[in-house]
């Protein structure tokens, strides 16, 4: 099996891990992930901010990469980009007159046949949960999680048709093959404000704490996310909070593909799990995972 | 029997009505469907940490009688993170995400950007990064900024601890289209300027 592949920019520098362990599973599972050549930067929340053309335009001129190169499915694993490209595909269909414009500025007639998917759709999707059991020789009994999908990958449904918008469970049912437990919490879908992180750290602290103290209160060993940004903003800024807010986190975020690559076996360095600015690898001592 | 109610006349200047007309085209939504259930800003986490001046109800309706300066000069309109809880659970069908998004296009265009400069200028130095590199180049971007906003320290302690993780790298990765890409958001604007 082979699917299209667009990591972003994050998982090229800050997210490395992300993009390790994705592939490192994808390859598990026997699939291939082809990047395009010369992706680029999808612009993100920036580029919205400032013009919907320009975010369009970056966005349709990506995923025209993928199409020139005959690519039906791309994996997008960053929910930002997952949400551009989504976005600037639904009002391509929505507003048929706005193509030649479009056309015209990508120097290319984008037929709007590639596939977005986020990683976890194309699991779920192609594989079978008996074999996703299979695969999981080291279960993960022992470990509670909550999964925590933020916002773009879910919202707005109506154009991110992932799972449901107000509690999504995809993610969870995922993690679950590996025989961790997933628990129910209030902030599967709150949003981190990572936005806002290098701008105005203040909000971002707030809303980053309300997150991170419901997955403790419930019992959480560990957060799971699907999002560089979302990793970003939950791993390096417990110590931030712990100050202004006087208080002791350190609870561990992984990536769901950090928690399948445990379970098929792999070490967590493979998985680029000591590169978190919270520590995971005294849970997964502790819980006599590795 | 009471008298009937009076209507009031609310007469726009031009500035207001232009800014009424373009966030309606640029955002493709009609703010007077609002029935002001507040349903927006009771979901809304911005809201909650107390950042917003005005609630995300507040902007619908002030953009619905064309106050530009309320809404321009209000921090809501940047510290809105976009996560769409707003838009997704509006019972009217309004996107209200979009509308705002479409408030801050319009205040970049004319150069209204003074309530929340930090964030301006986020968004120019990423969107530089970009039209440099193709790719965005995370230290570039935190340099950019601080020069920019002359805080110096903040986050020094933590980037020093990303760049020992390996999270940051020293130098940007430039891909080869870059003129290509500088060309067509050359062209994006062009046309917008219209
Ligand atoms: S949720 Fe919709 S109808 Fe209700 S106040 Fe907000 S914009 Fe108006
Ligand atoms: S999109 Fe903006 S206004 Fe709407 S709920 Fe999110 S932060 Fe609030």
């Amino acid at each position: 099996m082979k699917y299209g592949y667009y990591p972003g920019c994050s998982l090229r520098v800050t997210a490395f891990e992300y993009d390790k362990s994705l592939v490192r599973v994808f390859n598990h599972l026997g699939a291939e992930l082809v990047e395009a050549k010369d992706w680029f930067c999808c612009g993100a929340s920036a580029a919205h901010s400032t013009s919907q053309g320009v975010a369009h335009a970056l966005s349709l001129k990506i995923l025209s990469l993928y199409e020139k190169e005959g690519i039906k499915d791309v994996v997008v694993p960053c929910a930002a980009c997952f949400s551009r490209f989504k976005t600037a595909a639904y009002e391509l269909e929505e507003e048929p007159e706005k193509r030649k414009t479009f056309d015209e500025i990508i120097s290319y007639e984008y037929k709007n046949s590639v596939t977005i998917k986020h990683p976890i759709e194309a699991i779920l999707k192609d594989f079978k949960k008996k074999d996703l059991e299979a695969k999981a020789v080291r279960k993960l009994n022992d470990l509670k999680l909550v999964c925590f999908y933020g916002c773009l990958l879910v919202r707005p449904p109506k154009i991110m048709k992932f799972d449901e918008a107000e509690y999504p469970v995809m993610m969870d049912k995922l993690v679950s093959t590996t025989g961790a437990k997933t628990l129910d919490w209030n902030y599967k879908t709150e949003c981190c404000g990572v936005s806002l992180s290098l701008s105005r750290t203040d909000i971002v602290l707030k809303l980053t704490n309300d997150i991170l103290t419901d997955a403790m209160n419930v019992g959480a060993d560990v957060v799971v996310v699907a999002c560089p940004l979302c990793h970003s903003n939950l791993d390096t800024r417990q110590k931030d909070i712990e100050k202004e807010y006087n208080k002791k986190l350190g609870i561990p975020v992984l990536y769901f593909t950090q928690v399948l690559g445990l379970a098929y076996g792999m070490s967590p360095k493979e998985l680029g799990i000591p590169s978190h600015l919270t520590d995971a690898m005294g849970l997964l001592k502790e819980k006599k995972i590795i | 029997m009471s008298a009937p109610a009076k209507r009031i006349e609310l007469k726009l200047t031009g500035e207001q009505q232009k800014f009424l007309t373009e966030v309606k085209q640029i955002s493709g939504q009609n703010a007077n469907l609002c029935y002001q259930c507040k349903k927006c800003t009771a979901g809304c986490p911005v809201a909650r940490t107390g950042a917003m001046d005005l609630t995300p109800t507040q902007v619908i309706h002030a953009i619905r009688l064309g106050q530009i300066d309320l809404v321009l000069n209000s921090h809501t309109i940047w510290v809105c993170a976009s996560c769409e809880t707003c838009t997704t659970r509006c019972p009217q069908g309004v996107d209200i995400a979009k509308v705002i998004d479409a408030a801050r296009n319009y205040a970049k265009a004319i150069g209204r950007v003074d309530a929340e400069k930090s964030i301006d200028i986020f968004f120019n130095a990423f969107m530089k990064s970009i039209e440099r590199n193709g790719r965005l180049y995370e230290l570039g971007l935190a340099l950019g900024i601080k020069m920019k906003t002359l805080e110096f320290t903040k986050d020094m302690e933590l980037g020093r601890e990303m760049f020992f993780k390996g999270k940051l790298k020293i130098f940007p990765h430039k891909t080869k289209n870059i003129k290509e890409i500088k060309e067509m958001l050359k062209k994006v604007r062009e046309l917008e300027s219209k």
